[in-house]
């Protein structure tokens, strides 16, 4: 076990998967001397070259093109897009080529191409630098999306992610890129969970409260403070946006028979919508409440002074929870 | 220091400035730096040009017949384009590995490909016509322009796995505006790839005259790149394969990327479902006529002494044979069953797909035992 920061824990995955497989290379802009604006690379350049460490012109469709030229040639590219808002230029790329390629050759082009992205808000940062786009990718078949939540995860998943035959789009809470948390750096990937499966954080059983990413950690937040008031919260990690497991989603309704699903992305066709349209379909007779979601809203990132208004904090996961459990909370009429 | 005069519009229009080494009555021209790439070329080879040339075209007819009569969704017909097609691609190594668009049935043609392969797609059987893996063709592109982003990439392979191999892609004068083929370009200079860009430059893409994509040469853009390039004429055969023998030749010797603009003519509609009359004059199309690239061949080689009748029967009969075997395959395509629709989405086990094929199955089932 080894104490790293989520970002020296990624750091540490790309390093073991260019060792365990030659056709590892990286692409990004600055991801070379730099070691990436995040320093996410930091170190790799030296060890392993300029062949697998490519500083790429600054131009993300032809980032995430070249990757598909060079997965056609048997390669593993992993792409490190700078900022989340920056992924659209590539978007076209992504969505109608890497993740098509595979079911229109039937099979006979892999795609086996890592996109990694600095993701979602909470760092007070300049526009374009905070958004949280993975309902566009989650909405792409073809595509598998993981949203990890701390170091540990990242290491392993990454990993996975990496030696994956699918695409993967791999978020990274850039908020959460200084989080310490234990890590098994030289545990086999073999031994680990399969990257689709979701992590029950914590055990409970009035409220099931799913989340993803750093909402994982507002998540845990609530559920503490919830048990103050003596309600048990079940906290729930989904990891994987696509697939997402149902099975470990649905185990805890059964449980609860109460839902609140968080998300920093803005609500309209959101992940949280998907998930609970599924849980009612697959657990309906199990709900005593109908399922929340807790999420940004409908605008543009706003600017950092406000951002703290729109990312669901530790207070409107309470207030959700409360609306579950029919105790007062901000939809409760006002003195009746 | 006086200000450069930069040339614009009318010389991109002007078709004398293109290389070429057969003129369009088929008097072949002397070309002291392009004729010794086609040194070896003698009336043999030259004749074998003209057949494939005359089969490709003859493929294109009969894709376009099986549209007309509901066999195939969609076809895009590519005459008039057949000496830059297989003039190119004749031109390429086995072991080369192409990134087309949609309209490169000569290459496809030229590559090896199966009856069957150039009706698949555009039948709508599967998402793509051939084997990439056996024609060393990556499946045609849809998205303008989104392949020259994928031949630069496999050419940055080549070079890290340190082979001789060039990636080679095509693509239209429309698509010179996206954004990807810029990106591609730069890319390709930024690291030396072996890649040769091949732009078929016939005119139109779709309604919009070139001369709205580019006022200026194509083929001279390629420089600011950092790319040498060559501007031929895209209906000299001759002139289509040593402009790609130079270029493939150049970019094998480690030279980095080289860029061809071929000036053809899209003689038909854009696709079958174009209408060309609503915007271009019958006299433009005319003026091509006298242009074509299989006469000229055909000029040549009689010229010469170099076809006669029973050459011609030959050729035609090779013709008439491939469109016989293709509308075979066509009509004896048989569709896969509701569930391969779910095929091959993942390369792995994706649980969320499985779920759904699993209740498409049992809704599927629902018929059978109903009976
Ligand atoms: C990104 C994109 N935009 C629009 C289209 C629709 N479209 C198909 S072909 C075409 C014209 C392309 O012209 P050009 O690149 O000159 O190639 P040509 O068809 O003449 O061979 C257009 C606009 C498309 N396929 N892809």
């Amino acid at each position: 076990m080894t104490e790293l920061t989520l970002g020296k824990a990624l750091g540490a995955g790309l390093r073991q998967a260019m060792q365990d497989d030659d056709k590892v290379v990286l692409l990004g802009e600055d991801i070379g001397k730099l070691g990436g604006v995040f320093r996410i690379t930091d170190g790799l350049l030296d060890e392993f070259g300029a062949k697998r460490v490519i500083d790429t012109p600054l131009a993300e469709s032809g980032i995430v093109g070249t990757a598909v030229g060079l997965a056609f040639r048997g390669y593993r590219p992993v792409v490190e897009i700078q900022f989340d808002g920056f992924v659209y230029p590539a978007f076209d790329q992504i969505v109608a080529q890497v993740a098509k390629l595979h079911y229109r050759t039937q099979g006979r082009v892999k795609m086996p191409i890592t996109i990694r992205i600095p993701w979602a808000g909470g760092i007070g940062a300049a526009e374009h630098h905070s958004e949280s786009p993975e309902a566009y990718f989650v909405h792409t078949a073809g595509l598998r999306v993981i949203a990890v939540s701390n170091p540990e995860d990242a290491y392993r998943s990454l990993r996975q992610a990496i030696a994956s035959d699918d695409p993967v789009i791999f978020f990274e809470p850039k908020r959460l890129y200084h989080h310490k948390g234990d890590v098994h750096l030289g545990a086999p990937l073999a031994d680990a969970p399969p990257m689709g499966l979701a992590r029950v954080m914590r055990a409970g059983s009035d409220v099931t409260l799913i989340a993803y990413g750093a909402m994982v950690g507002t998540a845990l937040q609530a559920a503490e403070a919830a048990e103050d008031e003596d309600v048990a919260i079940e906290v729930i990690d989904l990891r994987s946006l696509s697939p997402v497991d149902y099975d470990s989603v649905a185990a805890s309704v059964r449980k609860t028979g109460r839902v609140v699903v968080a998300h920093e992305a803005s609500r309209e066709a959101g992940v949280a919508a998907e998930v609970i349209a599924s849980i009612t379909e697959r657990c309906f007779e199990y709900l005593e409440a109908a399922p929340l979601r807790v999420t940004g809203h409908d605008i543009p990132y706003p600017p950092a002074k406000l951002e703290k208004y729109h990312l669901p904090d530790l207070d409107r996961l309470l207030d959700a929870v409360d609306r579950v459990l029919d105790r007062p909370n901000s939809m409760s009429e006002v003195g009746a | 220091m006086s200000p450069q005069i930069t040339p614009i519009a009318d010389s991109a229009q002007d078709l004398e400035l293109t290389e070429r080494l057969l003129a369009p009555d088929g008097t072949r021209i002397p070309h002291a730096s392009l004729d010794p790439f086609v040194a070896d070329i003698d009336a043999a080879a030259l004749r074998a040009l003209y057949r494939d040339m005359i089969i490709l075209r003859r493929i294109d007819a009969e894709g376009v017949a099986l549209q007309r009569q509901g066999q195939l969704g969609l076809w895009a017909p590519c005459q008039g384009q057949e000496a830059t097609q297989i003039g190119t691609a004749r031109a390429l190594a086995p072991q080369d590995y192409v990134f087309p668009s949609y309209r490169e049935t000569g290459v496809i043609y030229a590559r090896g490909a199966e009856p069957g392969d150039y009706v698949r797609m555009w039948r709508g059987e599967e998402g793509a016509g051939h084997d990439p893996a056996a024609l060393r063709v990556a499946p045609l592109q849809i998205i303008i322009g989104a392949q020259t982003l994928h031949a630069v990439g496999y050419a940055l392979g080549i070079l890290h796995d340190d082979a001789d191999d060039v990636a080679v892609t095509y693509f239209g004068d429309g698509a010179t505006s996206q954004g990807d083929v810029n990106e591609a370009m730069i890319f390709a200079a930024s690291y030396q790839a072996p890649v040769v860009f091949v732009c078929q430059n016939n005119h139109w893409a779709i309604s919009e005259p070139v001369a709205l994509q580019s006022q200026y040469p194509i083929a001279g853009r390629a420089p600011g790149f950092g790319i040498p390039s060559l501007r031929v004429d895209g209906n000299d055969v001759l002139a289509c394969m040593a402009a790609m023998r130079w270029a493939l030749a150049h970019a094998r010797a480690g030279k980095g990327p080289a860029y061809i603009e071929a000036v053809t003519y899209r003689m038909g509609p854009h696709t079958t479902a174009d209408d060309p009359t609503r915007y271009r004059d019958e006299s433009e199309l005319e003026g091509w006529r006298r242009r074509d690239p299989i006469t000229r061949v055909e000029a040549h080689l009689r010229s010469i002494g170099e076809l006669d009748e029973t050459h011609a029967a030959e050729i035609q009969a090779a013709a008439d044979k491939v469109a016989k075997e293709m509308r075979a395959a066509c009509l004896g395509m048989v569709t896969r069953p509701p569930l391969a629709v779910f095929d091959e989405v993942y390369a792995e086990p994706h649980s969320g797909l499985e779920r759904q094929r699993d209740e498409y199955a049992g809704y599927l089932a629902t018929f059978e035992t109903e009976g």
